[in-house]
């Protein structure tokens, strides 16, 4: 029989304060002390009780490991759960207690936090590789593609994977995203990824009835990979943005892509990799340029956030024509707005690249979105 | 409130009819034949070379512990005879008496190899039926090939497919336009038949712009394809310059008729200038579904597109019915023969029962009875109406969605489907995917049912929102009530332990001629 799941537990009790007070967000100290100033209630850690309620209720003693007082042990007290508190050198009130409780953790095979994007951030920073993390959402942002819909999702979804109940399907390439907070106060959205996690999936639990088997968005996406790379002309320079959907493009053609940078190809060799705005300059003058790019998830960004190195004289080069845009159909479908935005830095660029571009979703499948100015 | 049903399926616990019995039981003892009798027909009335040479490998059981046996399996089922009001599927009743006519020797003993001389009265139906569907469209031909919806699909993308061969430009039409809401079986087979899928997604209005077809058509379009309205049960009202600006550019309209309970009666494809459509006889007719069986997809198309229609046509040749199979430009065959005739004699005596008005009447009472429903629904807190800044009515079928009751809660769209079958209604129809609303629900009453039937399976959905805040875990351990729990999906995906056969099940259970178990 294999060894039963190993869940550490973390919670950010400071999460999710500065929604309720119209913060836009937590992060840092500042803020908190401003939340809690304008009368904000800590909501994270009564969310988790409820997240490991419903894993008790499902799986009574179940084993967890956690951290002491309102980093975890508190919520989850007189709960019918086996829980080993573990200890932490020094208790900060900052993210420094999630890094180390990540620490205090590293045996565990899954890490369920509470809190939001930020959180998010800090937990799959540290985490050992291999190790899985799942987001109990606490937080105001939450784009990262980390997080259970609700806190009893999340805990029914642990009892699944306690219980070996199907159906559970693990992601290795989760996207953590998180959106700077000062210029989201400012009215701007700058969502930006910053780490790929392992994180468990609740299964369809699809009845076969009608819909039939669901789709494998990763296959389709790496089927519009091939088919980019098929076209791929002679003498063109290929700019690789970040993110898993362009860098499906450079797995297709054989190479490993930065995922949280830029790559450049050229006759199916990498030209640039991780490059700055003038390395993807140098390496593409003298040659006709086509941008690959994925879209933020949600937000919809193509252009103008997390890939400013890829610039406006670049842009313009490549033209609305020279996108070569990849996102699957439950991506898209899960946009906020059914729009792809762009903010490149030049109102005209923007105005120039707005209209309809076809982002490839699949093998020979396309789908007709709207780019529009930010 | 309604009182609500208190329902507990049978459940027994027996075993395939494949393991039941004894050597030696047998349903009926015959006697051997009379001396006389064996020398007038002779002794091998079977020639060797037909008659197999090793015992059938069937059940010994008598024909009353067969008839006990299917009896119990029908009591663990929902029987397809509750409230079910499955959206995109426009369910309705089979009438007995259709069923009846389609038992009738002159239907039920006749073969497609036979002389068309000896089959003219099924050619005349389907003649007649053909002329129904035409006034109902504005078609001018009608062909019953095609064994289901996704079928007359198929025609579509390989009649398209013809088209531009004969006219050397194939080569250059190479991409199928769609939306992201029509049936998945548009895409589907316009991207078996050879030919590039582009998506239209909606938009603010609830269905895609003009803009974005605008800007997705061109000389490379070989044909869009469309349901109006689509499964959001929004009518696109823009549909006359989607038609336009599609031909703009040579391409091909198909107007797939998946959703026509709402409209029919109302609005002609012709007339919105469409080259094609399709109707599914198995749910808009009143025929029959059955899951890839005996469905029928029925394809009809203009003058123009006529040349390239499978074959064989039914015709009227001068007094009488004849079959055309000299068609040179053909697209070949969807099927063999000319479809499945049954049902489309159970669409005809529908059409006849129903008449022109009663027809009419019938989508009025359907998309009433919708927004009936909507109504109601929308006086339940925790679910929430797609597009909820759209305020046109919508037609015979509205998506819904159980996001804000799955946020509070937990429990989403497949554990409410399982926990209504513990109160006897049939499970809900979610939605195609892919899933552009969260937790999503699609209910469609169509005009079977009564205002009683549609009060019941609101008040059951309200229920369950209870029961999801008091006891959330106990919905999502549903059904409690029926014969058995929860199916795992997981052997669904996995070739190696499905088996549709006892011998398949041997086969891949290892087991020898004692398997125990459920294939």
């Amino acid at each position: 029989m294999k060894r039963p799941l190993k869940i550490g537990l973390i919670v950010n009790p400071n999460a999710g304060l500065g929604g309720a007070v119209g913060l836009k967000g937590t992060d840092g100290p500042d803020i908190v002390a401003q939340a809690l100033a304008r009368g904000a209630v800590a909501q994270a850690g009564p969310r988790v009780r409820r997240a490991m309620a419903r894993l008790a209720a499902r799986v009574p003693g179940a084993a967890l490991v956690t951290v002491p007082g309102a980093l975890g042990a508190e919520w989850v007290e007189g709960l019918d759960l086996a829980t080993e508190v573990r200890a932490l050198p020094q208790v900060t009130g900052t993210a420094r207690d999630t890094w180390q409780a990540v620490m205090a953790m590293a045996d565990c095979d899954l890490i369920v936090f509470g809190g939001g994007d930020g959180t998010a951030r800090d937990v799959a920073g540290r985490v050992p590789s291999g190790t899985g993390i799942l987001g109990v959402p606490c937080g105001v942002k939450m784009h990262s593609g980390v997080f259970a819909i609700s806190p009893e999702a999340a805990g029914a979804l642990l009892a699944d994977l306690l219980e070996g109940q199907g159906p559970v399907d693990w992601d290795d390439a989760a996207e953590v995203m998180d959106i700077d907070e000062d210029a989201l106060r400012a009215g701007r959205i700058a969502p930006r990824l910053y780490e790929q996690a392992r994180t468990p999936k609740a299964g369809s639990r699809i009845q076969a009835s009608k819909g039939g088997p669901r789709k494998d968005w990763g296959a389709e996406l790496m089927g519009a990979a091939a088919e980019v790379v098929q076209q791929m002309e002679e003498g063109t320079v290929y700019v690789i943005g970040p993110g898993t959907s362009a860098g499906a493009v450079m797995r297709a053609a054989g190479h490993a892509p930065t995922v949280l940078g830029t790559d450049a190809m050229l006759n199916g060799a990498v030209v640039a990799r991780d490059a700055t705005a003038r390395q993807l300059e140098d390496v593409s003058a003298g040659h006709p340029v086509k941008i690959v790019l994925g879209v933020t998830g949600q937000q919809g960004f193509l252009l103008g956030r997390g890939n400013q190195q890829i610039g406006p004289a670049l842009i313009r080069r490549a033209g609305r024509g020279g996108l070569i845009v990849l996102g699957t159909e439950d991506k898209i479908a899960a946009l906020a707005q059914p729009r792809l935005w762009v903010d490149t830095g030049d109102p005209d660029l923007d105005a120039e690249i707005s209209g309809f571009v076809r982002v490839r979703t699949g093998y020979r499948r396309e789908m007709m979105m709207r780019i529009a100015a930010s | 409130m309604t009182d609500l049903p208190q329902f507990h399926a049978a459940k027994w616990d027996e075993p395939v009819v494949m393991e039941m019995g004894r050597p030696g039981g047998r349903g009926q003892h015959f006697p051997a034949p009379e001396a006389e009798v064996s020398e007038a027909v002779g002794a091998d009335l079977i020639p060797a070379a037909m008659a197999r040479k090793d015992r059938p490998e069937l059940p010994e059981i008598t024909e009353f512990e067969a008839q006990r046996h299917y009896l119990h399996l029908s009591q663990m089922t929902l029987g397809m005879m509750g409230i079910s009001l499955f959206g995109t599927c426009t369910m309705k009743y089979n009438s007995k008496t259709a069923e009846f006519a389609t038992l009738r020797p002159e239907l039920a003993e006749v073969h497609p190899y036979q002389h068309p001389e000896t089959l003219q009265g099924v050619l005349e139906i389907m003649h007649d039926f053909d002329g129904i569907l035409r006034s109902l469209s504005g078609m001018d031909q009608f062909v019953f090939q095609a064994g289901g919806g996704a079928n007359a699909a198929y025609t579509m993308a390989c009649v398209a497919r013809a088209y531009w061969q004969d006219r050397g430009k194939l080569g250059e039409r190479t991409e199928m336009v769609t939306s992201i809401q029509a049936h998945p079986c548009n895409p589907a087979t316009a991207a078996a038949a050879g030919f590039k899928v582009v998506n239209l997604p909606l938009e603010e209005n609830g269905y895609p712009s003009l803009d974005a077809l605008k800007a997705a058509v061109s000389e490379r379009t070989a044909l869009i394809m469309l349901n109006n309205p689509d499964d959001m049960g929004i009518y696109n009202p823009e549909i006359k310059e989607w038609v336009k600006a599609a031909k703009e550019v040579g391409a091909l309209c198909f107007y797939d008729h998946a959703n026509f309970n709402g409209v029919m009666g109302k609005l002609s494809a012709r007339e919105l200038g469409f080259d094609a459509c399709m109707f599914m006889l198995h749910k808009t007719f009143g025929a029959p579904k059955a899951g890839g069986g005996p469905a029928v997809g029925a394809f009809g198309c203009s003058d123009e597109l006529a040349p390239y229609l499978p074959t064989p046509v039914v015709v009227k040749s001068g007094d009488g019915y004849a079959l055309d199979d000299d068609r040179p430009k053909s697209m070949g065959k969807i099927r063999e023969f000319w479809g499945n005739v049954p049902q489309v004699v159970k669409a005809y005596a529908w059409a006849r029962a129903m008449g022109a008005e009663g027809i009419d009447l019938a989508s009025d009472i359907s998309v009433v009875a919708n927004n009936y429903m909507d109504k109601r629904l929308s006086e339940i807190e925790g679910l929430a109406r797609s597009n909820p800044g759209v305020s046109a009515h919508r037609m015979e079928m509205t998506r819904w969605s159980l996001e804000p009751i799955a946020q509070e809660t937990g429990v989403g769209t497949v554990d409410f489907a399982n926990r209504m079958a513990d109160y006897g209604i049939d499970p809900w129809w979610m939605s195609h995917e892919p899933w552009i609303v969260a937790e999503p629900f699609t209910p469609e009453a169509g005009e079977l049912w009564s205002k009683e039937d549609i009060d019941m399976w609101i008040d059951v959905v309200a229920k369950i929102c209870e029961e999801a805040r008091s006891d959330p875990e106990m919905v999502k351990t549903a059904p409690h009530n029926q014969a058995i729990a929860q199916v795992k999906g997981d052997a669904f995906e996995d070739p190696s332990k499905w088996a549709m056969t006892w011998r398949a099940w041997k086969r891949k259970s290892g087991e020898a001629d004692t398997a125990r178990g459920a294939a």
